[in-house]
């Protein structure tokens, strides 16, 4: 059974790949995929690159989405309402911790709720 | 009033002018108290909405609108595409399939328009946002019931004008706290252009 996948979202392309490259050499065995910049790579968050990432990793077990700034949350939003997929959550938690602890929960093979629970507890 | 596609694209027309002539002045606003895109942000997508609305045929106002709505989304990148997406995607799923808009239904759809930036936004009016500028507007469209050029550019200009005194409580502006006083919000300035566009879409129409 596939684990939660993970979806990193910056206004910074580079910041979402760094935190995706931590998260993936610390843990493995997680899909994480990281949405960050626009289209050409400038400051900002692009609907269409977290579209992408959400479907990207998104199985039966749902995706848990982490954000920096408050634009990239609207962005995150719009994306999850407008792809109307079941178990997308998008969590309040320092977008790299964040990232990281749910990499090491969904490695585990913890569960969506599971896991927003242990970052709600934690952050 | 009757607004057509051809006017909703006339609207989008000169609202597009407006930014790209002030995109140096936005910018220079959010360098004040954001992060000093505003202006490059909403050049690139007006430019992005010129170049789709050019490329098809609308038939009704909802097309230009919704279409005009999703390039926002996607191209201008910081907080002002969802919210001045979501206002344009709220006004066109108000008008849908009507050839023609009359006041009452534009002033629905305006108010439909404002509810979903706050919706968005998670924001209500004074805390020094685009909210700012559209509460009041909507309110005066709402009392007359009507879409009065003359009316709408005055509002519009003294509601942004009177952003300079408000601290800001949302938006990146919200980390200056007081030093946010003083300074005009660039959303509620580009928000100003979108109005005092449509008023002159308005005029040229009357």
């Amino acid at each position: 059974m596939a684990n939660v996948g993970i979806v990193v979202i910056s206004h910074s392309e580079k910041a979402a790949e760094g935190i995706k490259e931590i998260v993936d050499q610390a843990v493995g065995k997680v899909a994480v995929e990281a949405a960050g910049g626009l289209e050409d790579g400038e400051i900002g968050t692009s609907l269409e690159k977290i579209q992408a990432a959400i479907q990207h990793v998104h199985n039966d077990q749902g995706v848990v989405m982490f954000y920096d700034l408050g634009s990239a949350k609207m962005n995150a939003e719009m994306a999850i309402e407008m792809l109307e997929l079941e178990n997308v959550h998008l969590a309040e938690a320092p977008v790299l911790e964040g990232a990281y602890l749910a990499a090491v929960e969904a490695s585990m093979g913890k569960s969506l709720k599971e896991i927003v629970k242990a970052l709600e507890k934690e952050f | 009033m009757k607004f057509t596609a051809d006017l909703a694209i006339d609207w989008m027309t000169k609202a597009n002018q407006k930014i790209q002539d002030n995109k140096d002045y936005l910018s220079s606003l959010d360098q004040a108290i954001g992060d000093g895109d505003h202006g490059i942000n909403m050049a690139r997508g007006f430019d992005a909405v010129m170049n789709k609305l050019g490329n098809n045929d609308y038939e009704q106002v909802a097309d230009v609108w919704k279409e005009s709505a999703m390039t926002l989304m996607s191209k201008v990148g910081g907080a002002s595409g969802p919210l001045f997406g979501t206002a344009l995607l709220k006004m066109s799923m108000a008008v849908k399939g009507e050839a023609e808009v009359d006041d009452k239904t534009f002033v629905e759809a305006l108010e439909d328009a404002l509810a979903g930036i706050k919706q968005r936004g998670k924001a209500e009016e004074g805390e020094k946002t685009m909210i700012d500028v559209w509460a009041p507007v909507v309110e005066k469209m709402n009392e007359a019931q009507t879409v009065e050029a003359g009316v709408l550019r005055d509002t519009a200009e003294s509601a942004m004008e009177a952003t300079k005194d408000i601290v800001a409580t949302k938006g990146r502006a919200a980390y200056l706290k007081e030093r946010s006083k003083g300074h005009l919000d660039p959303g509620s300035v580009s928000s100003y252009y979108l109005f005092a566009a449509l008023a002159e879409t308005l005029e040229g129409e009357g």
